[in-house]
């Protein structure tokens, strides 16, 4: 032992440590979570793979548009970047499962709890972690992309429309990430957590694909209108559908629905044998 | 001092834990034993919070380990060596649990230290081993500078030097005064690290007690006397001369007799009374192992049985074997069985046996390897 402990020997003489003890906080939870996330490859790899997506292919789809035909029928030249971010936000849920069900996968969340036994601190400090570290990188690389979009292809996008595909585009997948912790702190099990998010993502899109009958023709309508890759080409104004949700709306959407996830995440967390 | 008071756990119809109340002192190891199932792991973890009890309650210095200020730095605890996120570097996995805790950094690489891992500090945890692991987790309960300490198999998978540092640890922990509550299954071990013994079957108490205690009140201490093997008359005079006295008297496969309820002195003058040569008389003491063998053999949930290799045999002796032991446990005393070879009565093999208390001068218990002076010997004669 390093530290100078004093022996004291008589069997019901009580130890204390020389090291003050002072109480803990948020901060300290932030602190530590900020080391996990930042020291597994799985960050690395997922957000690296989302920041290549979307790099990669925006400037794709920016150089074809600008090698065709330039003229965008009304589009914003910042809406050439959605299909990249849809692809790196499967990226960011495989992250958002991964952050929470690699600790009960694995029984590390049982050493975290013994070291932090305020349940809702632990989850609240990766919530925000794993929140702020995707709404920031999403939204550096949207407006970067953005910016070479412009620059390929050209044109002059209102402020509002950089605002959105930049800063809103950021929070929705952010929020998104944020369902898909949720979800992983419910399910607990990383492959499962993942399989239902993609279901989520993708399922209603390719169900309305397939509703060919005339009586479903509203159901099919909505599930048009509220399937995510739809909500994120509202925050870029080319939707498939011209009724359903607009503007900023699929924001308040998704951050309704996670809010929701997030409480039964924080009730079930609680309560739960780990 | 960690106190359990009337601790319980249900998983829906299977009670792990049942009304349970200990108590923890400072400056002792206390052993925690039971066979695999009783409900150790359950109970450390009910004692860390991470289980909620069924009924009844267990604090720590007398708060429940919820509710302690800044818990980690009370209370230090290895629960399992592999859980840890294994793509995470050993120093990163200890920096995450010290910010949590509000330790500062250089606290890590001192318990590095202590533990021995700087060299693969930043070596992802994935590649450790089983040992290297331990002593991983040891890192972690050690990393607050707790008051109190439990360890779940901490020798498991170590060498024999982590071993031996595993066992100085513990003891200069509670030296300085700690609370350390170790669980193991390795007997040895515990005999000479632990002071204080807690063993429970089936999720509920069986003791309490200082190992000295515990030894002495569950061992089958006997004296073990041989006479000469040519003449084969003394040995039957001094076996009734020894049960008349009140001794009970069960013979071994190589012609020794083993004495209980006799001390040695009076053997020795009974001998000479009957005048009976002695080639040997020696006493057995029992080990702890031997007595925590006899404590819990009506509480083993997994037990192994015997390979008879009946099916390999041309001549199957079985029949001749199987009903012996059984009718010798009802008549422990009868001599003559010696000269068949069938092994003492041996409860851990026979399913009857289950939950009955075994005949005093039985071997003691459980399956051959268990009671080395005895029962490997008397089982290999048998066959």
């Amino acid at each position: 032992m390093t530290t100078p402990y004093q022996q004291q020997g008589a069997p019901g003489a009580s130890y204390t440590s020389p090291i003050p003890v002072r109480n803990t906080h948020l901060g300290d939870a932030l602190a530590s979570e900020w080391t996990k996330i930042r020291s597994v490859r799985s960050t690395m790899w997922t957000l690296g793979v989302m920041i290549v997506l979307m790099v990669g292919l925006g400037l794709l789809t920016a150089s074809l548009v600008a090698a065709a035909d330039p003229d965008l029928e009304g589009q914003s030249v910042l809406s050439l970047g959605f299909s990249g971010v849809l692809l790196g936000s499967i990226c960011v849920m495989t992250l958002g499962v991964l952050t929470i069900s690699s600790e009960f996968g694995t029984g590390m969340i049982r050493t975290t709890l013994t070291a932090c036994p305020s349940r809702g601190r632990v989850l609240a400090a990766k919530a925000i972690v794993f929140f702020l570290l995707v709404f920031t990188l999403t939204t550096v690389t949207t407006a970067i992309v953005g910016a070479l979009q412009v620059g390929i292809v050209g044109g002059e996008p209102s402020g509002e429309d950089w605002f959105r595909a930049t800063v809103g585009v950021g929070l929705y997948v952010a929020a998104l990430g944020l369902l898909a912790l949720a979800v992983g702190a419910l399910i607990r099990h990383s492959a499962g957590a993942i399989t239902i998010m993609i279901g989520v993502m993708l399922l209603p899109l390719v169900v309305a694909i397939f509703m060919f009958s005339e009586s479903l023709r509203d159901v099919q309508e909505a599930l048009f209108q509220y399937s995510i890759p739809n909500q994120i080409g509202v925050l870029y104004d080319s939707a498939v559908t011209t009724s359903g949700p607009t503007g900023w709306q699929p924001l308040w959407i998704v951050m309704g629905v996670t809010a929701v996830a997030m409480a039964g995440a924080f009730a079930l967390l609680r309560t739960r044998d780990v | 001092m960690i106190e359990a008071v009337g601790l319980t756990k249900r998983y829906g119809a299977k009670t792990a834990v049942y009304n349970l109340s200990f108590q923890v002192r400072p400056g002792l190891v206390t052993g925690f034993l039971g066979p695999n199932g009783a409900g150790k792991s359950t109970t450390m973890r009910m004692i860390l919070g991470l289980d909620q009890p069924s009924g009844g309650h267990v604090t720590i210095g007398g708060r429940p380990f919820k509710q302690l200020p800044n818990a980690p730095r009370q209370v230090g605890a290895l629960l399992d060596a592999k859980a840890v996120h294994g793509g995470r570097s050993a120093r990163n996995h200890l920096l995450s649990l010290a910010q949590l805790s509000g330790i500062p950094a250089r606290r890590v690489d001192e318990v590095l230290g202590v533990v021995g891992l700087q060299e693969v500090a930043k070596k992802r945890s994935k590649g450790f081993s089983l040992g290297m692991g331990q002593r991983l987790g040891i890192a972690a309960a050690l990393l607050g500078d707790p008051q109190v300490l439990l360890f779940d198999e901490p020798v498991n998978g170590l060498d024999p030097e982590g071993i031996l540092w595993v066992r100085n640890l513990m003891k200069q922990l509670a030296a300085e005064g700690r609370t350390v509550f170790v669980s193991s299954h390795l007997m040895s071990e515990m005999a000479l690290t632990a002071d204080h013994l807690i063993v429970i079957g089936r999720g509920q108490l069986l003791s309490d007690m200082s190992v000295k205690d515990f030894i002495s009140a569950n061992s089958a201490d006997f004296a073990r006397v041989r006479t000469p093997q040519t003449e084969a008359e003394q040995r039957e005079k001094l076996s009734a001369a020894l049960t008349e006295a009140g001794g009970q008297v069960m013979p071994e496969p190589d012609g020794a007799l083993r004495v209980t309820g006799l001390p040695l002195p009076r053997i020795s003058d009974l001998a000479h009374e009957a005048d009976v040569r002695l080639w040997e008389l020696s006493p057995h003491q029992a080990s702890l192992e031997e007595a925590y063998m006899r404590m819990t053999q009506g509480a083993v949930d997994y037990r192994s049985t015997a390979d008879q290799k009946a099916g390999l045999m041309q001549q199957p002796p079985m029949g001749a074997m199987g009903p012996v032991p059984g009718h010798g446990q009802q008549i422990p005393e009868v001599p003559q069985q010696g000269f068949y070879a069938p092994p003492p009565p041996q409860p851990g093999q026979h399913p009857d046996a289950q939950g009955t208390p075994a005949p005093p001068a039985a071997a003691p218990g459980g399956p051959a390897p268990a009671a080395p002076p005895a029962g490997p010997t008397t089982s290999e004669d048998a066959r």
